[in-house]
């Protein structure tokens, strides 16, 4: 059964992303050090799918920030494919919680974003970009503004953005949590697709998927990291087992993926009500 | 279907749009309403004035009348004032406002964003800024006058130090403002630092700046006109100045009316132009959908 992480490490191929030891601190502005993550070991297979779960405002975000190179790490080492991050890498896409639509441009000329970025001609990127809009069903609104659009479209945009890059590292930040749950349903199962077959090489991307929700956690991931309450930390690490491809409609009905959802819940349970007594502790 | 339920429908039908042109009648009754209340306003307020004045109850020379103003617009038009044509005058006032409006508001928005991106540009300047801030910059007409003599650069220099500071603070804001997702993905989709400046914090800071646009030409007009009235050759402001050295209070009337006409009709061509660029946006509440 276990077949979802069979490819997770290609014989002599280093992990898409390992991070040893890594602390990041903030200084927040009263002036405190605020310490987001710490001491944190993780490391995802080449074409893995790691979904990381944990309490609201642990720190998950921070994680992907240091994988993406946005951020750079206050103690320990983040790799990607091997290397330590210095800078943002061609070859990582981040898809975030938030609109990140510049609203100033048309969808197309949103997807073309990147690939012009990075120097390709207009008439090439355009083309990459048409056909990207096409395969997330949105190729009747290339014109349109992001403010015209719905949630789930805009969310498909950002999705088409990110892959046109054709990203071997795919990081996303709770990605639907914006969105209402029969859209995000659909998504998750458009996102699996995408996945399955984005690269141009046909080889799948590496994805850290970061949500507070655990039932996507379970039906899109080949592994569900449990985090800590924060500073952020690795809790443990579920394997999970279910078949491939998924329905994510379908697949959270078995009675494989209800076991798993309570002996994860049971693990993350605990760090989400230290969260909560701690919220309370502080009134807020 | 049952007859009766069909003439059901008919009724409804007709009651629905019997109910939308109602609608419609409504609204355009209220248009005219407030239309009408507005002129009538005008026309009670310029009546009032013009009675008062020549009835004797309020001091027709110092106070003047609409009559006598309209007068004055006209003489002036037709045949031109003791410094030239009308329409030299005003173009003179248009084009030191313009002028002094282009370069400060280039100076503004170029400054404002450099220090907005560049922290350490922000940090040596901020303070010198804030001075000049603090200053009643209209002060400065004097010495221009003095540094650039009687003809349009001294107008158009102070124009140019108050138009430069609203956007300045605008752009600045704008820059600082700016969406960190948007430049964060920006950064993450390959955009190398100049490209960030140029294709995100600048078209994010455009909202901004243009709110400060508006008001700013009114400044550039204000520089003008002062710098006219404290000394100039040609302008409007010249106008006001020679119309007070004469007692002429009609002139002094009709050189306002007529800068308020010109204001207004920039302030048109300004709005038009947002309408232009800002097809990104969404509408406000109630514009759209």
């Amino acid at each position: 059964m276990n077949n979802g992480t069979a490819n997770a490490h290609p014989p002599g191929g280093a992990p898409a992303i390992e991070l040893r030891g890594a602390t990041k601190a903030f200084r927040t502005p009263s002036g405190a050090l605020h310490t987001a993550v710490r001491d944190l070991d993780l490391t995802v297979g080449q074409g893995e799918f790691v979904a990381v779960v944990g309490p609201t405002g642990c720190g998950k975000s921070t994680t992907l920030t240091l994988v993406s190179g946005l951020e750079e790490p206050t103690e320990g080492e983040v790799l990607v494919g091997g290397e330590p991050v210095s800078g943002i890498r061609p070859e990582v896409g981040f898809v975030f919680q938030q609109d990140a639509l510049f609203p100033w441009r048309t969808v197309l000329s949103n997807v073309m974003a990147g690939p012009r970025f990075r120097g390709e001609p207009k008439a090439r990127a355009r083309e990459r970009a048409r056909d990207w809009l096409g395969r997330v069903g949105l190729a009747a609104f290339e014109d349109r503004y992001p403010h015209q659009l719905s949630g789930g479209q805009r969310k498909r945009v950002a999705l088409a953005q990110t892959f046109v890059g054709d990203p071997a590292i795919l990081l996303m930040d709770e990605p639907f949590s914006a969105l209402d749950v029969q859209t995000r349903a659909l998504m998750s199962d458009e996102l699996l697709e995408l996945w399955g077959g984005s690269r141009s090489d046909g080889r799948k991307a590496s994805v850290v998927f970061v949500t507070h929700d655990l039932e996507e956690a379970i039906a899109l991931a080949d592994k569900v990291v449990v985090m800590t309450a924060g500073p952020a930390t690795v809790k443990q690490v579920f394997p999970i087992g279910l078949p491939r491809p998924r329905k994510v409609e379908s697949v959270r009905l078995e009675p494989q993926f209800i076991e798993l959802y309570r002996e994860i819940w049971s693990c993350l349970g605990e760090e989400v009500r230290i969260t909560r007594e701690r919220g309370a502790s502080h009134g807020a | 279907m049952a007859p009766e339920s069909i003439t059901a429908t008919i009724i409804t039908d007709k009651r629905v749009r019997g109910r939308t042109e109602a609608r419609a009648r409504a609204a355009r009754n209220r248009r005219l309403l407030v239309l009408g209340a507005r002129v009538l306003l005008l026309v009670v307020l310029l009546t009032a004035w013009e009675v008062l004045a020549r009835t004797k109850v309020i001091d027709p020379f110092n106070f003047s009348m609409p009559s006598r103003i309209w007068d004055q617009i006209a003489q002036w038009t037709l045949h031109g004032t003791a410094q030239g044509s009308l329409g030299e005058q005003i173009w003179y006032t248009l084009y030191e406002a313009l002028l002094g409006w282009i370069t400060g508001v280039a100076g503004g928005v170029v400054l404002g964003i450099a220090l907005g991106r560049v922290r350490f540009l922000a940090d040596v300047l901020g303070p010198y800024i804030k001075v000049l801030n603090a200053l009643p910059r209209i002060v400065l007409a004097p010495i221009f006058l003095i540094w650039f003599g009687l003809g349009p650069a001294s107008k158009v220099a102070s124009a140019v130090v108050l138009v430069f500071f609203p956007v300045f603070f605008n752009a600045f804001q704008g820059a600082r403002e700016v969406d960190r997702h948007l430049v964060s993905n920006a950064r993450i989709l390959g955009a190398s630092n100049r490209r960030v400046t140029l294709q995100v914090v600048i078209p994010s800071a455009t909202s901004w700046i243009f709110t400060s646009l508006h008001v700013s030409f009114g400044f550039a007009l204000i520089g003008a006109i002062v710098g006219e009235y404290i000394g100039a050759t040609k302008g409007i402001g010249l106008l006001v100045a020679s119309s007070q050295g004469t007692f002429n209070a009609a002139g002094v009337y009709a050189a306002m009316v007529i800068l308020a006409v010109v204001a207004l009709l920039a302030e048109g061509l300004l709005t038009f132009a947002e309408k232009r660029l800002f097809r990104w946006k969404p509408g406000s509440p109630g514009s759209e959908r």
